[in-house]
């Protein structure tokens, strides 16, 4: 098995549940590194990688770096704004000159759909989806499961209800993947105005009551609520979408069960998700963050032709991946 | 121009019900005989099209054309060459260039460019509107005068009910048709593909099956209340298939077309985000697909129309969000209809004929259409059972926007004849 990944990590849908395990396994041992007084070791001296961002990002953007400097990668990041993107250049000239730079990996956050699986097909360089417009996210669907399992002690049979803005997000469609293939039972919950059609045949529940969710639920993903979705239409006000469909203490208070809330960030308190909750016990999102970098980590060391096995030993700083 | 005999194909003539083993001459331009056994005029070119149809040209109710203005991506001459390469002997060639095709001088244009290409003949269709902006009513009266046969925002649906309405009311003057590209514009806005399963795992906005059938639904009322005729564009959905049967039955003002796409593809081409499956209307659900098939088949849907769509390599070379909507497709047209809709069971060969033929010029009131003795020649002979690879290389087109490269199909255009002058032979 020498590219237990294949070149490219676009999503989560083209994985099968061996291999997303298999990263969630492999970034086991890279937790510890960010635990050290030096959180370095140096598996990928010698590779270059290119953080594309054509969205702005600050959290998936420093904790890529993060990831890819503790592991020795040369970085360099491009935003959009500054870059030859703001000249009109397209895409696909991008991805050329990339290419004639010999860069090792891509790591491309790009508000269209798709934008990574047309680079990936352009440029021999791996390529890490860091979210493509309404489609994946894939480090993120990754750190989510990983939460997951770190905290109850397994994905299979757990009951995730994803909440909010279902519609517009890749996070979304890559936890729904993600947790279907490792066995968990799924839901969403949002008002129908945000809810994709057709979600239901990707194996999906439906909850119309943030009420019946968290009744129901394990595990509640919040999602962000972009505050141009209210300009847009989709929902009358935050006001409103708060009351109704906000995670609040009272209603966590009436659960039968203790819940694990997960949110990905940035959040919008008093909008999707009460303070009292981000900031109490249920909160495990700031494990998330630590996560990330990770499953990040782990990505970029298999990517990069690493063996599995050889993680723990990339880990202590022998040179598992050559 | 010397006389032509096509001697011993199988003439179909959906026109007079003729489906025989016979000869066709053809003298001056005209068709002067058809039957057999018939002797061949002194200096005739005879040719054995033994094992071949014969059939009248085909003639497509929706094709852009280009030009003027984007002349990068097509122009009269290589459109009306592509069209004489896919078996068809007239395209109606839709307004939305730039500028728009909105005045008598601008059809004159249309015309002129068509004679000096000497392909296919060229039937242009007036805007609805001037400057196609939906507010005013273009002069469909020296529209007419300068040769349009129908009118059409294509490309901007008339979302005013009122000037849809006016369009109506005012083409029954002149006896032609308001073609309507049925979309509502609020509910499609933004949407690059089929609203369903599929757009929700690529992460792409969806254009709603209600986005066309409210607006067929609008047009068909409008045509009861007017009387005017309306003619809907490339139908997509088994609903809109709906609407249009009970129109029908209710004797309305009412005609419809459907392309080779929505018949053979369905929105899971899109899954890829190959930018060549990305039109306007998208491609739907399969049983979608499966009403249009019906409705070629039981007349709802009278035409075949391609809605050939040229765009420039770069330009679908982009993410999906950002790529043009529209495919190329007269030259695949005749082979797409004949491998899944003929050989898929669903029409008869004369059935096909009808829809690609006869009917598109009964519909718009155009020439042609018939292999009946003095009209035009316009014919065209293919092998409907020769099988061919879609090479987008060899396409006459200045475009090669297709999701149907590589394809195996059936039905080689042998050769096309308008007027009595060959305008393409097959190889």
């Amino acid at each position: 098995m020498t590219e237990p990944l294949g070149k490219d990590l676009l999503g989560l849908e083209p994985l099968s549940a061996e291999q997303i395990r298999l990263i969630l396994d492999t970034a086991e041992p890279f937790k510890e590194v960010s635990e050290r007084a030096i959180k370095k070791v140096p598996t990928l001296r010698g590779k270059t990688i290119v953080n594309l961002f054509f969205e702005s990002s600050t959290r998936t953007r420093i904790s890529f770096e993060f990831a890819e400097k503790r592991l020795s990668a040369d970085t360099v990041n491009v935003a959009a704004q500054d870059s030859s993107v703001s000249k009109g250049e397209t895409l696909v000239d991008t991805a050329r000159n990339l290419e004639a730079m010999r860069i090792d990996m891509v790591v491309i956050r790009h508000g269209a759909s798709g934008a990574a699986r047309f680079l990936a097909e352009r440029i021999q360089s791996n390529v890490i989806n860091a979210g493509d417009g309404k489609h994946e996210h894939p480090t993120q669907g990754l750190l989510d499961l990983l939460t997951i399992r770190d905290k109850l002690g397994r994905v299979r049979g757990s009951k995730v209800c994803i909440c909010g803005d279902i519609l517009h997000s890749r996070v979304a469609r890559s936890n729904i993947w993600g947790l279907l293939k490792l066995g968990a039972e799924v839901a969403v919950c949002g008002p129908y105005s945000l809810l994709p059609r057709g979600i239901e045949e990707l194996g999906v529940t439906i909850f119309r009551r943030i009420e019946e969710a968290i009744e129901w639920a394990d595990v509640l993903n919040v999602l962000r609520l972009q505050l141009e979705r209210m300009n847009a239409g989709f929902i009358p006000s935050l006001r409103e979408y708060y009351r109704v469909f906000g995670v609040t203490l009272e209603r966590l208070e009436r659960a039968p069960r203790e819940l694990l809330i997960l949110h990905p960030g940035p959040m919008n308190r008093g909008v999707e998700i009460d303070s009292r909750v981000a900031d109490g016990p249920h909160s495990v999102i700031l494990h998330q963050v630590t996560n990330g970098v990770a499953v990040r980590m782990a990505v970029l060391y298999l990517l990069a032709g690493g063996r599995p096995e050889q993680a723990e030993a990339a880990k202590r700083g022998r040179e598992g991946a050559e | 121009m010397k006389p032509m005999v096509l001697r011993g194909g199988r003439v179909i003539d959906p026109s007079s019900g003729r489906d025989e083993v016979a000869d066709v001459v053809i003298r001056d331009g005209r068709i002067v005989g058809v039957g057999r056994n018939q002797g061949a005029p002194d200096g005739a070119d005879v040719h054995d099209v033994t094992g071949l149809v014969v059939a009248p040209g085909l003639i497509d109710l929706h094709t852009h054309l280009r030009e003027p203005g984007q002349e990068d991506r097509e122009t009269i001459a290589t459109g009306t060459a592509a069209a004489a390469a896919g078996g068809f002997t007239a395209v109606c060639s839709m307004p939305n260039t730039d500028p728009p095709i909105d005045n008598q001088s601008a059809v004159g244009f249309v015309v002129k460019q068509a004679a000096a290409a000497g392909a296919a003949r060229v039937y242009p269709i007036g805007a609805v509107s001037l400057g196609q902006k939906g507010e005013q009513l273009a002069e469909f009266g020296e529209l007419v005068g300068a040769g349009a046969v129908a009118v059409s925002d294509d490309g901007h649906p008339v979302a005013s009910g009122q000037l849809m309405r006016t369009a109506l009311e005012y083409a029954r003057a002149f006896e032609i048709p308001v073609a309507d590209h049925c979309e509502e514009p609020t509910l499609a806005a933004g949407g690059v593909m089929h609203e369903g399963v599929v757009s929700t795992r690529l992460g792409l906005k969806g254009i709603p099956s209600v986005a066309e059938e409210i607006m067929v639904a609008r047009n068909i009322l409008l045509a009861g209340h007017t009387g005017g005729h309306v003619h809907l564009c490339h139908m997509s959905t088994r609903g809109s298939v709906e609407l249009i049967r009970r129109a029908k039955e209710a004797g309305l003002p009412v005609t419809a077309e459907a392309c080779p796409h929505h018949f053979s593809l369905t929105h899971e081409a899109c899954a890829g985000y190959d930018t060549n499956a990305k039109m306007n209307p998208p491609l739907r659900e399969p049983e979608d697909m499966e009403a249009i098939r019906r409705g070629l088949r039981d007349g709802t849907i009278d035409a075949i129309a391609t809605d050939h769509a040229p765009h420039h390599y770069d330009a679908k070379e982009r993410e999906f969000d950002d790529a043009p909507m529209g495919i190329v497709g007269l030259e695949t047209a005749l082979g797409l209809s004949l491998t899944l809709l003929v050989e898929g069971g669903h029409l008869t060969l004369p059935q096909l004929i009808a829809r690609m033929s006869t009917v598109p010029a009964r519909i718009f009131h155009l020439p042609g259409g018939t292999l009946a003795a003095g009209h035009p020649a316009d014919v065209v002979v293919f092998d409907p059972a020769a099988r061919w690879t879609v090479d987008v290389t060899r396409f006459r087109s200045k475009s090669r926007n297709t999701p149907f490269a590589g394809w195996e199909l059936a039905g080689r255009v042998v050769r096309t004849i308008v007027g009595g002058r060959t305008v393409f032979v097959g190889v």
